[in-house]
């Protein structure tokens, strides 16, 4: 059904580059892989579908908020904010243009293949590099930090601690 | 026990509100420890499990909310709702003791939830099966950061390998209720909607087991120990009241309050 507001679906795809993450703000949503799916729905509604990264992240109720509002303001009168759990978010679902901002804003992006993702106890490490200095001599110092989608590292060389945005 | 004329939904609704029971009291004392963590680094791992078990609690009361319709919400079975309509088991609203005992409450948990969830993936149910998926990727940090800490603290020192012994022996009798399965899990087993808890239990222990070996801790016999239960039934120890008193206080006080 063709929609009486005049915007693609694609048109809203990019809008939605405007929607950021409140806790990690240089992230859109786009950027962080959580938008799956837009849909029009009748002469004047769309239908949004996120998934959460964290089933307790805090930040998805904001970011519900903000597309709604994002989108009410575009003219449509019927907004649908439809969360899904599956399939489950990963990492592997950030592009590309994300993974550089973070770099930029000091928190080392998702590694392109993620070398620990698994089960062992006492597993090594994996080699992350440092935002700061680049060096890959670095050391984990704990796997949850300051939100549930980072681990804490410590860069080994120039000592800055850090963030990553860990296995998932 | 929540019970309409639908029985067959009410044992699903009671199903949900116990998975969703067991993480949401779990979280709610494991957030106690805020600002009091031995160290900086795993007071904010023991908040994030909390932040993570809060989530999975949303889910399943959001999904629980929606079936028993009429005012239900996911507020409303968190906050109004008294210990006797809770299911959760009786070890996860045990008081906290000391870091060890924490740890290995913990520890205990998450090995039988990441059993329970992997189950779960199989579940007729698109939403149980859908919530089990997205919460095992977090359990599975909780099973690694506690197995790891079990295994630290009980061959540490002679005082650490001490308390995780005394925890050790505090929360085993409370294991088995995990694995004796309520009504409402027996139907929904029935109906190929819920995990057979009972058929958890050998797997449960060999993973404990070899933690605790390694932890150079004692490995109690199964089936020599008398086992509490009565959680799951809504019959619990007098911890619960306190707990929820403490939880519930805003929105009892004053009803339908909003920020």
């Amino acid at each position: 059904m063709s929609s009486v507001i005049n915007i693609s679906v694609a048109a809203i795809w990019s809008l939605l580059e405007q929607v950021t993450d409140p806790e990690v703000p240089v992230l859109s949503v786009i950027d962080l892989g959580i938008v799956r799916d837009v849909q029009l729905r009748g002469d004047d509604g769309v239908e949004v579908t996120i998934t959460p990264t964290y089933s307790g992240c805090p930040a998805m109720d904001v970011i519900s908020m903000q597309i709604r509002m994002l989108l009410l303001e575009q003219g449509f009168k019927e907004v649908v904010v439809k969360q899904v759990l599956s399939p489950a978010w990963t990492t592997g679902w950030m592009s590309e243009a994300g993974r550089q901002k973070l770099l930029a804003y000091g928190i080392a992006p998702p590694n392109q293949v993620q070398q620990v993702c698994r089960q062992e106890l006492f597993a090594p490490h994996e080699a992350v590099a440092c935002p700061q200095c680049g060096s890959y001599h670095t050391r984990l110092v704990s796997e949850f930090g300051s939100t549930a989608c980072k681990s804490l590292y410590q860069c080994n060389d120039c000592h800055e601690p850090f963030d990553y945005f860990k296995c998932h | 026990m929540y019970q309409p004329v639908n029985t067959q939904a009410a044992n699903l609704v009671n199903y949900l509100l116990h998975l969703g029971d067991n993480a949401l009291i779990l979280s709610q004392r494991n957030s106690e420890w805020c600002g009091h963590g031995p160290v900086l680094e795993q007071d904010i791992a023991i908040t994030n499990i909390s932040l993570d078990l809060i989530g999975q609690a949303r889910s399943f009361y959001q999904y629980a909310a929606s079936l028993e319709g009429g005012d239900a919400t996911e507020d409303s079975l968190a906050y109004l709702r008294g210990e006797r309509t809770y299911l959760n088991c009786l070890m996860n609203e045990l008081p906290n003791g000391d870091w060890g005992q924490t740890i290995m409450r913990q520890f205990f948990f998450s090995v039988y939830q990441q059993l329970l969830y992997n189950a779960l993936l199989q579940s007729r149910d698109e939403t149980v099966a859908a919530i089990a998926e997205k919460s095992l990727k977090e359990v599975t940090y909780h099973v690694r950061w506690s197995s790891e800490w079990v295994i630290r603290l009980g061959d540490g020192t002679d005082e650490s390998h001490a308390r995780m012994e005394k925890a050790l022996n505090m929360l085993w009798s409370y294991t088995g209720e995990f694995f004796m399965p309520a009504g409402y899990e027996t139907a929904a087993v029935a109906e190929g909607i819920g995990a057979d808890v009972a058929a958890l239990q050998q797997r449960w222990m060999e993973q404990v087991a070899a933690v605790l070996q390694e932890a150079t801790l004692p490995v109690p016999v199964a089936g020599k120990t008398w086992m509490q239960s009565g959680g799951k039934e809504g019959k619990h120890s007098e911890h619960l009241g306190f707990l929820l008193a403490e939880m519930q206080y805003l929105q009892r006080a004053y009803p339908g309050a909003t920020w």
